[in-house]
């Protein structure tokens, strides 16, 4: 499904992807762990389509097509999803009508009759007992006074109404309790499926300990320098990432 | 120069002529105010390059125009109010007929407040006054409906100056919801100079509401002032969209302890129009409340001009004032003068402002984008809902839901479903 070949980007003049290999296939979730600064959240953001990047090496190819001629929307519509690590508050607008307008725009994208009330309203339905989202979020503007643990939530909510192929969730346990994050994971497991792939960005292993990873990447300054089994992701729990530096010290030129 | 003082010769000229007319509505000691304020005006003049309080509003596309009070026989045309039943004791009616019939109520108050001393389009606006909506509430009474307040010019308009004036009385412990409502026919050069006195009574509330949709030629300068008594309640919400020369002027003075006023206002404007916001609330007393939001849309080369003065008297302590403006710049050439103005006297107090210009937020866009929103959807629903953010705070469903409807077909979005709302 997602295939991502000697992926290099910069902000500005510095590079922070240098070479990233990555294939994921459907029906597969993928954990990539690193620390702060590894180069987690570009990846999210190359591959969501934010402007802040710059791809100066490589490609991404998603189901055959070239991902990073695409726009957001064009990625989104293809069925690429990311769970913010900083949701947007948008006041002004409420949940529903913002989703409203996202489902129909990539509903018109696949040809699709544009959801009335009455059929948007019973997804929503349908979409909120699968995630127990409460319904006064969804009444409520965007985001906007929600607490970090609704804001996740209704993340992962917006995902489930939306349907992704490709789901990328960036770092979707951080500043969450306990509660709040196996409410998030229980969400998150509620939507796999065979036609699915998952990507879970995270610092901490704590997070896959609900969302079991199928494969285990380690990014450490813009490269996976060790994947594995769900078992990597313990070995780093106990290790901390220090004993992989040697892997990915450049050879010092003379 | 010399054109602004032809220009007030015009002004002083109608006056004269149209003196005995005036005359004839109200009392003699109405008239002699008129009359007082007439020569103010020839003393004051219109406001010098130099003034501060229009460094950034030229007078100049005013006072080019010669503007003619309408005769003296259609004065009554453009204003109306409707309100489904008036309570026992209630007096909702034209300002002329107040004049006669509640002479004793109204003089007292009329011309009280609005500081026709030192403005000198309150001064026109007071010499010229005789038509408008008076409305008493008396104590303990409450105005369930909202009251609606109309003022529209005409096609025959053009080139033509309204003064119009209301007074508004609220008795103790009453409440009443007040919209007013300004328009008029586009391609049409009229000059809408309304003054609205509100005088809130301890521990009454008032809703008020301000829809300004004057034709894309109008000239509209409004002046309100409020005095809010000992726990009394005052909330503004003010739309500006029509007009190509817009001055709203609101002062709030609390007159005692207690009080709680919420001034928040929203303007749009495009092309080459100018508006300008001008408010001031006076905490000449300890323990009130003040909070303000005026949000501001600025598209192709309009001009915003935003001043928010706020005043914390020596006595005022315990004063929470807040005041916040956020202009949104949609163009190059677009531009906003904005002035955040604190005076505070008082030491044990609670005061923030803040200005933001700026553009759509990155960031939002890309979140609305990520979700499959294209990039003119997206655009278009951060400019809704950065307008709708005042929109909201409407709580007369029928005016908010309107103003709801017209912006998201002003920028393309689908119509709101039941079951969406409570935003």
């Amino acid at each position: 499904m997602l295939e991502i070949n000697n992926l290099h980007a910069r902000v500005e003049d510095k590079e922070i992807l240098r070479g990233i290999n990555l294939t994921v296939k459907a029906g597969e979730v993928h954990a990539i762990m690193g620390e702060n600064g590894s180069g987690k959240s570009t990846l999210a953001g190359v591959l969501a389509g934010r402007d802040a990047y710059e791809v100066t090496e490589g490609e991404v190819r998603f189901d055959g097509k070239n991902l990073l001629e695409l726009d957001p929307e064009e990625r989104a519509r293809e069925g690429i999803f990311l769970a913010f690590q900083y949701p947007v508050e948008i006041p002004g607008v409420s949940n529903t009508y913002f989703l409203k307008a996202a489902v129909n725009a990539i509903r018109k994208h696949r040809g699709l009759p544009e959801y009335d009330a009455r059929e948007f309203l019973k997804l929503v339905k349908e979409k909120m007992k699968l995630i127990h989202m409460n319904e006064d979020l969804l009444k409520r503007p965007v985001n906007e006074g929600f607490s970090g643990g609704e804001k996740k939530r209704n993340e992962i909510f917006q995902m489930a109404v939306l349907d992704p192929r490709l789901a990328i969730l960036d770092e979707t346990d951080s500043g969450l309790d306990i509660d709040a994050l196996k409410a998030v994971a229980d969400g998150v497991n509620a939507l796999r499926s065979p036609d699915r792939a998952i990507i879970v960005i995270t610092h901490y292993q704590r997070l896959l300990n609900y969302i079991v990873p199928d494969r285990v990447h380690v990014l450490m300054r813009g490269r996976i320098v060790k994947s594995g089994g769900k078992e990597l992701a313990l070995e780093l729990e106990e290790r901390g990432y220090k004993w992989l530096e040697d892997s990915v010290r450049e050879p010092q030129s003379v | 120069m010399a054109e602004v003082l032809e220009r007030q010769n015009t002004y002083l000229a109608a006056f004269e002529r149209l003196e005995r007319e005036l005359a004839a509505a109200g009392t003699p000691a109405l008239h002699r105010l008129r009359k007082a304020a007439a020569a103010r005006f020839a003393e004051l003049g219109f406001p010098g390059p130099r003034d501060e309080e229009w460094r950034f509003t030229p007078l100049a596309p005013l006072a080019r125009i010669p503007f003619e009070p309408a005769p003296h026989d259609r004065v009554g045309d453009s204003c109306s109010f409707r309100i489904p039943s008036v309570p026992k004791g209630v007096i909702v009616c034209r300002l002329s007929e107040a004049m006669h019939k509640h002479a004793a109520l109204i003089e007292p108050h009329l011309a009280r407040y609005a500081d026709w001393k030192k403005h000198p389009f309150v001064a026109l606006n007071t010499a010229f006054m005789c038509e408008g909506v008076f409305v008493y509430v008396p104590r303990g009474t409450v105005l369930e409906a909202p009251l609606f307040l109309d003022f529209h010019a005409g096609r025959d308009d053009d080139g033509r100056v309204w003064y119009h004036r209301s007074l508004v009385l609220l008795g103790e412990n009453s409440q009443v919801t007040l919209v007013e409502n300004y328009s008029g026919p586009m391609a049409c050069t009229y000059f809408s100079n309304a003054v609205t006195e509100i005088v809130v009574g301890p521990g009454a509330m008032v809703d008020h509401y301000k829809l300004q949709r004057e034709g894309d030629r109008a000239f509209h300068l409004a002046v309100m002032q409020v005095q809010i008594g000992r726990a009394a309640n005052f909330s503004s919400h003010a739309v500006t969209q029509g007009g190509q020369w817009v001055r709203n002027e609101i002062n709030a003075v609390f007159e005692d302890e207690g009080g709680e006023c919420i001034l928040n206002g929203l303007y749009q404007a495009s092309g080459e129009q100018l508006v300008d916001n001008h408010t001031l609330i006076d905490h000449a007393h300890p323990h009130c409340a003040s909070h303000e939001l005026y949000k501001g849309i600025l598209d192709g080369k309009a001009h915003g001009v935003f001043n928010g003065k706020i005043y914390v008297r020596q006595d005022a302590q315990k004063t929470d004032a807040k005041q916040t403006n956020q202009t949104l710049l949609l163009s190059d050439d677009a531009t906003i003068n904005t002035k955040p103005q604190l005076e505070i006297y008082a030491d044990d107090v609670k005061c923030t402002h803040g200005a933001t210009v700026g553009q759509l937020d990155a960031e939002a866009m890309f979140y609305l984008r990520s979700r499959g929103v294209g990039l003119a959807e997206a655009r278009n629903l951060l400019i809704y809902a950065f307008a709708n953010d005042i929109l909201r705070r409407i709580q007369v469903a029928s005016v908010r839901e309107e103003l709801e409807r017209s912006l998201l077909q002003a920028h393309h979005l689908p119509a709101i479903d039941a079951g969406e709302e409570d935003v």
